[in-house]
């Protein structure tokens, strides 16, 4: 898109605001959704077994592998939900408040 | 000489559907609906229609299917009625902010409860705000023209949106009328191939009821009533080019002895026919009457309506619903509402008549008259008139 956000009018919009863009323009992969996160998951991977039960349930699936193989969020999406945490058994993730 | 045949007003529309060769149709049946649906069903199991049949399990589904083939870019029909548009409801709103051109006929019906199977304008009334094309009828003529027009004027490129046919449950749906069946090859002429500018297709993926965050959802929202606001323009284009292949002049507004008249009574729908008959004989005892019919209730013709009413004193509205606990009848509301900043308009007395089926006779009209320009007269505490109720 060429104007921003604030820019765009209602004449800008394709026909039944029809996204004819689906790679960039029309994927959820731009969206910023870990905005929403009030709680941020936090890791001692000294414990991780890389079991991958956290990414099974991630509901944003937003979990992956990173280099050394642990299983960690990408907080760009991740809205902080928790239940990866509650579902970790050996205790990785630990949920912390948001701070500024 | 174009012939009329004597055919029941549902089996005449759906024959008229399938003149507009449509390509889907989707629908569950329901009274007073069930014979135009059922006729389109037997239509295409005899071959006689090259279309899909879809029968589906409930009206929200027939919507959905609906949604889905227009946007394919198939040509696409459903009818119902009463609790089967409430049913629908849900997926009605979807349909023309994403410029879908289904054609429905809506056979109106009271909606529950009582239960009632017979008509009035209720079930019209609970998707006003749905931003489909609403053209009501009067008689079965305007019910198999008007659907031929509706696919016209949804399909046009500069239009791209619902559109609904009203006609009334039983008083059209279930009567015999002489009907004047349009030529084949001027239908043809009159109504293109159906071509949905970026429809699905594997080969060209587009994403389609995308999620609108707030940044956005007030644009789409007004492109949507600028969409549909411009749609009448093209709706006048049509009636007109259709006046001049079939011969059968349409108006947003129709006028019947109302220039001049300083009482008029408004009409929509079935009863205005009976209301004409009333107007006969009121001016042949010498009562300065007439009558306006809308034929158009959204996009709502308000310069017509202006100009149509603009030197009567008294304007006499019926409606066949209530908007229970505000202002009584939502025609009459309307109505008021187009006048209000006008610095002459005549006085609007609202009358809600003809609920469930219930008849309002000539003579019932003619009191009407009588009554609501001694009402207009002397003023009344009420906010609407409700007549013919038992007390």
């Amino acid at each position: 898109m060429a104007k921003s956000e604030n820019e765009l009018t209602w004449k800008d919009l394709e026909i039944g605001n029809i996204v004819t863009d689906v790679k960039n323009e029309g994927s959820a992969r731009r969206y910023e959704s870990g905005t929403w996160r009030s709680q941020r998951p936090t890791y001692d991977f000294n414990k991780c077994i890389k079991c991958g039960l956290c990414a099974l349930y991630c509901p944003e699936g937003c979990i992956g592998q990173n280099k050394e193989g642990n299983f960690e969020a990408d907080l760009f999406y991740c809205k902080g939900c928790g239940i990866c945490a509650r579902e970790c058994w050996p205790k990785v993730i630990k949920m912390v408040e948001e701070v500024e | 000489m174009t012939l009329r045949t004597g055919v029941e007003v549902s089996i005449a529309l759906a024959d008229a559907v399938k003149m507009c060769n449509p390509d889907v149709i989707a629908a569950y049946p329901i009274t007073p609906q069930t014979h135009i649906v059922e006729h389109l069903a037997e239509l295409v199991a005899n071959g006689e229609l090259d279309a899909e049949y879809i029968p589906v399990e409930s009206e929200h589904s027939a919507m959905s299917a609906c949604l889905g083939s227009s946007a394919s870019g198939a040509r696409t029909f459903t009818a119902t009625s009463s609790q089967g548009l409430a049913l629908m409801n849900e997926v009605l709103y979807v349909a023309a902010p994403m410029r879908l051109p289904i054609v429905m006929a809506l056979a109106n019906r009271a909606l529950s409860a009582p239960l009632s199977i017979w008509g009035d304008h209720s079930d019209m009334m609970s998707i006003r705000d749905t931003g489909w094309i609403q053209i009501v009828t009067e008689n079965g003529q305007q019910a198999v023209d008007n659907t031929i027009i509706a696919f016209r004027v949804a399909e046009d490129p500069r239009v791209l949106l619902p559109a609904i046919v009203h006609l009334d449950g039983f008083n059209l749906t279930h009567v015999v009328e002489p009907i004047i069946f349009p030529e084949q090859a001027d239908v043809d002429k009159f109504l293109p191939k159906y071509k949905f500018p970026l429809p699905l297709n594997p080969d060209k993926p587009v994403a389609m009821g995308e999620f609108t965050p707030p940044f956005i959802f007030m644009e789409a929202k007004w492109a949507q009533e600028v969409n549909l606001k411009n749609s009448k323009k093209v709706i006048l284009q049509v009636w007109d080019e259709f006046q001049k292949i079939f011969g059968r002049k349409y108006l947003p507004v129709e006028k019947y002895h109302s220039d001049g008249a300083k009482v008029l009574l408004m009409t929509m729908g079935s009863s205005g026919e009976t209301a004409s008959v009333a107007i006969d004989e009121l001016r042949k005892e010498g009562v300065d009457v007439g009558q306006i019919r809308l034929r158009l209730w959204r996009p709502f013709p308000f310069e017509e309506l202006r100009e149509a009413v603009k030197d009567a004193d008294v304007l006499i509205v019926m409606d066949r619903s209530i908007s229970f606990g505000g202002p009584g009848g939502p025609l009459a509301s309307e109505v008021k509402a187009a006048l209000y900043n006008q610095a002459k308009k005549p006085k609007v007395v609202s009358y809600v008549i003809s609920l469930g089926g219930r008849d309002t006779t000539v003579s019932g009209f003619k009191d009407i008259v009588k009554k609501g320009t001694e009402i207009a007269a002397k003023g009344s505490q009420n906010e609407y008139e409700i007549y013919g109720v038992r007390e």
